[in-house]
């Protein structure tokens, strides 16, 4: 038995799953955020697969994936910072309490 | 042989962290499994003949993000309050298990055109090459660095003191 493009994306589906579970049914919102991380890192699997089964002397894939993680990293600091902001005006991270933009 | 066992045991360890981070009560463990798992899967990118990704990934995700999700648990202190599920558990496990069904159903019925060549031993200049020559993404190179630069700057103004 042999490792193949299907095992990888299957990995990255589970992974994306996992990810979007946690990032619809969680109250803290670092939590929320990791759980984002995890989605992104999944969907650079998949890439990363594509790039190495389906085109293995182009590297568009691991292209792409180099610049997703840069805008991964942006975003992350940019989502910690927005929480510890709110944090110091609520007093909370709970998304729930969150809700002074609610309709 | 080899690579088959390896990627059962990656695979196993960051679905593992995965599912801790998701089903942990502790914010500060499941921020630990959450490094755990981006270190598998820096992993399986040298399985898929990723080098340079895999530097990438362990000095970006696991030393960055990994340090800035901590700082920030610690600058929140809201470990006590744990993670607890909203109202949207069953919701949530539902539309995540559609999607996942919707995946494998496309994954498995696709005919994907595998090529047979093999790839290169070591990547990073051939990225390079990629992503400087003829046809390659030099201007979304030079937007990076504006983003990175409005990062830096909007998360200083966002966490600064107001008084």
């Amino acid at each position: 038995m042999t490792i193949g493009l299907e095992h990888y994306l299957i990995l990255s589906a589970i992974l994306f799953s996992i990810g979007l579970y946690g990032a619809l049914s969680k109250h803290n919102a670092i939590v929320i955020l990791m759980c984002i991380e995890i989605m992104l890192s999944a969907v650079n699997v998949a890439l990363v697969a594509f790039s190495r089964y389906i085109v293995p002397t182009e590297y568009t894939g691991q292209v792409f994936a180099i610049f997703t993680i840069a805008v991964a990293a942006a975003e992350t600091a940019i989502g910690l910072a927005i929480i510890i902001s709110i944090y110091r005006s609520r007093e909370t991270i709970d998304a729930g309490k969150i809700d002074l933009m609610k309709w | 042989m080899g690579q088959v066992i390896a990627f059962w045991i990656f695979a196993v360890i960051i679905v593992a962290a995965a599912l801790g981070v998701v089903l942990l009560r502790n914010v500060f463990r499941a921020a630990m499994l959450l490094i755990l798992s981006f270190l598998g899967i820096a992993g399986i990118y040298i399985l898929l003949n990723a080098d340079f990704l895999a530097a990438i990934q362990v000095l970006i995700y696991v030393g960055a993000i990994g340090i800035l999700i901590i700082l920030a648990i610690m600058l929140t202190r809201e470990v006590p309050l744990g993670s607890p599920s909203n109202k949207f558990q069953i919701p949530a496990f539902i539309i995540a298990a559609l999607l996942f069904a919707g995946v494998c159903y496309a994954v498995l019925n696709t005919e994907w055109l595998i090529s047979t060549q093999s790839p290169a031993q070591t990547t990073t200049s051939s990225i390079a090459i990629r992503l400087f020559g003829k046809d390659g993404f030099v201007l979304p190179l030079q937007i990076i660095p504006i983003l990175l630069l409005a990062t830096v700057l909007s998360a200083i103004v966002l966490v600064k003191d107001r008084k």
